[in-house]
């Protein structure tokens, strides 16, 4: 069996069920939206900021803010991919006909992280695009320096982000488990123990906090700590994380009855 | 050709599956039944390779389900209607299992044809009844028309007709030639379907032979009797004559006796000699389902009440009368009414209750176990 007869079946599989197209929606919409809401305020209000600030604004980051919030939905979108195939008892069905698991996965998470990379992309794009245009004067050109880097990187971080929350549902073998860890841990507890110096060291190693430093163009902003790598470092360390949980998530499927 | 050789599974203390060996043979229907909870699912997840055994191992054609080539084409499986995402359409979702083994396209319609579907095709399955689940499984299963067949409770929720036309499906699947293993817990529609039978419970085997085999063997003879005026004192007085002569007799709600164990004539003669006047004295079988009960009574899982009794259950009230008790005092009753039905095997009471090879392996055991009715 080949093993783009997965890719192919997995194709199917996804774009036949509603959850998909709101998941993929939602994250685009969500970080769009949110990104320009907050370009648009900055714009307003650039000139009561302090020269510091002003000194260490970074135009394409501000572009990206939508996407602690998108990036929720593009996990739940990793979640459901395989989640539903336990929930349902789909897997028994499916592994049924493709007795080998690891192509069974690696089809699955190839197919579903290809197209979260399309709308990550798209995402990206429109979101750096659409918050330059309502910064104005205090935008940044696609062509400056990192520029692209950054914006491509988003939508990298974006699709790593979903891989990562397939391999977890993997390991976990349930949507509402892997919800319920991946939510609370990617909303608030990043976020809390990101915000206090004590605690900073340990979450600038989670997967987020690593990845997003693709999205910088502006290193060390005032709102920010000096991290131990640079923004090719902290995405090493974001795929680290992923290559551990689909790893887990393989290694899972491989051994326990389905 | 399915083969178990000491097929075992654990989960954790609980034993579901204990121990079996079996063959399913191409050409037939062969009939896989149990009580709920005796084993069947987690034997089918087996075959399939989606259950690691604890022990012993099964082959399709020789070989693990997990190494064949091309698994679709060669073995298709219903397992549970239900295993569907219920947001994607019929059709869909066959064409994404399809797809698995490089099935094309309008084997998909085809399928959808055979199993009467084709209306649905275009529905969210979340909006199907059990019997149109069972439906879309039986397509699933016969998207890559294999040779090796496996339908777990296919009947279950269906109506009469599709009851019917599952039937005459596997009947006509086992007369192409292939292999066709359908699990149920209901004796009566397995005795219809099934050209070969392999009872289970407790994850144990009971019983493995033809259904023609097991229908002579287990539907044991018994004679019903019944006094005059159908009066307590006469049944006591013949029941006990009956007791002592090495008979069995268990009582019907309506007061009739039923005597295993004795002939008629022998029956008519203890009633004269102990001045009983008989209204009835007539020769009966056992239903089917009724054998089954019995056989697999001592190891159904759930039973249908908190009694602590519940052992004693039995699917006609039939009470083992006081002379029976006071003759056999040691002898539990719902042991009895087990063997009364579906006599131990010959030699070990472990050995499962095999086909005898010849009609003269049966004969010792005749002489061994008086209890056994003849
Ligand atoms: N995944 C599992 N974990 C624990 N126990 C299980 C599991 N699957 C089945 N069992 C137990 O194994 C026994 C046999 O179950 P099953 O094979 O479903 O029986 P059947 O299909 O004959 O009704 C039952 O007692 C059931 O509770
Ligand atoms: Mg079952």
């Amino acid at each position: 069996m080949a093993f783009t007869a997965v890719l192919k079946s997995e194709w199917t599989k996804i774009r036949t069920v509603a959850s998909t197209s709101w998941t993929l929606a939602c994250a685009l919409l969500v970080t769009v939206g949110i990104s320009a809401l907050l370009c648009s305020f900055v714009s307003s209000r650039f000139k009561d900021m302090s020269a510091a600030e002003k000194l260490t604004f970074d135009p394409t980051m501000t572009s990206f803010a939508g996407m602690s919030l998108g990036q929720l939905a593009m996990i739940v979108f990793g979640v459901l991919v395989v989640g539903t195939e336990y929930s349902s008892g789909m897997i028994r069905t499916s592994l049924a006909a493709v007795p080998r698991r690891a192509s069974f996965l690696f089809g699955k998470l190839t197919v579903a992280t290809a197209l979260a990379l399309v709308v990550g992309l798209a995402t990206s794009f429109l979101s750096f695009f659409l918050g330059q245009a309502l910064l104005g004067d205090h935008g940044i050109g696609i062509g400056e320096d990192n520029v692209l880097r950054a914006v491509a990187g988003a939508g990298v971080y974006m699709a790593l982000i979903a891989l990562f929350s397939m391999g977890v549902t993997a390991v976990l073998r349930s949507s509402i488990l892997a919800l319920g860890i991946l939510m609370p841990f990617f909303f608030l507890i990043s976020t809390i123990l990101g915000a206090f110096e004590a605690t900073r060291k340990v979450a600038q190693y989670f997967p987020d906090q690593a990845g997003s430093k693709i999205m910088e163009t502006v290193t060390d902003t005032t709102n920010q700590v000096h991290a131990p790598y640079g923004p090719w470092g902290g995405l090493g360390i974001m795929l680290l994380w992923v290559l551990a949980a689909v790893l887990g998530g393989y290694l899972v499927l491989k051994k326990r009855d389905a | 050709m399915i083969e178990a050789v000491g097929l075992t599974k654990r989960f954790g203390a609980k034993t579901a599956v204990d121990g079996l060996s079996f063959q399913v043979k191409p050409g037939h229907v062969t009939g896989f039944l149990g009580p709920n909870g005796s084993g069947k699912s987690t034997t089918m997840r087996m075959i399939l390779g989606l259950d690691r055994p604890t022990a012993g191992q099964v082959t399709i054609n020789g070989l693990p389900f997990r190494e064949l080539p091309n698994a679709q084409r060669h073995v298709g499986a219903l397992l549970d209607a239900k295993a569907v995402h219920g947001g994607r359409r019929a059709r869909a979702h066959l064409l994404s299992i399809a797809q698995l083994s490089g099935i094309p396209e309008k084997r998909v319609d085809e399928v959808l044809g055979v199993v009467g579907l084709q209306d649905a095709a275009r529905q969210r399955t979340k909006g199907f009844s059990l019997g149109m689940g069972q439906r879309l499984g039986i397509a699933t299963a016969l998207l890559g028309d294999p040779q090796v067949l496996l339908f777990d409770e296919p009947v279950n929720g269906l109506d009469p007709e599709g009851i019917l036309w599952v039937r005459n499906l596997m009947r006509q699947l086992a007369a192409e030639g292939r292999t066709v293993f359908v699990s149920s817990h209901l004796m009566s529609e397995m005795a219809l379907t099934a050209d070969h039978l392999i009872v289970i419970g407790r994850g144990r085997l009971l019983s493995d032979m033809s259904t023609q085999d097991f229908i002579t063997h287990n539907s044991a003879g018994f004679a019903r009797v019944r006094v005059a005026g159908n009066g307590p004192d006469g049944r006591v007085i013949l029941g006990t004559a009956l007791t002592k002569a090495g008979g069995r007799v268990l009582q019907e709600p309506d007061g009739a006796l039923r005597v295993t164990g004795l002939e008629l004539p022998r029956i008519s003669d203890l009633a004269h000699e102990t001045g009983v006047r008989l209204w009835e004295l007539s020769p009966h079988r056992a239903s089917l389902e009724e054998a089954y009960m019995r056989m697999t009574q001592s190891s159904v899982e759930y039973t249908s009440t908190d009694d602590p009794r519940a052992e004693l259950w039995e699917p006609e009230p039939l009470t083992v009368p006081d002379w029976e008790e006071e003759v056999q005092a040691p002898v539990v009753p719902a042991e009895t009414a087990a063997s009364f039905f579906a006599p131990p095997p010959p030699g070990s009471a472990a050995r499962p209750f095999l086909m005898p090879g010849s009609p003269a392996d049966l004969a010792p055991a005749a002489q061994n176990s008086p209890e056994e009715p003849r």
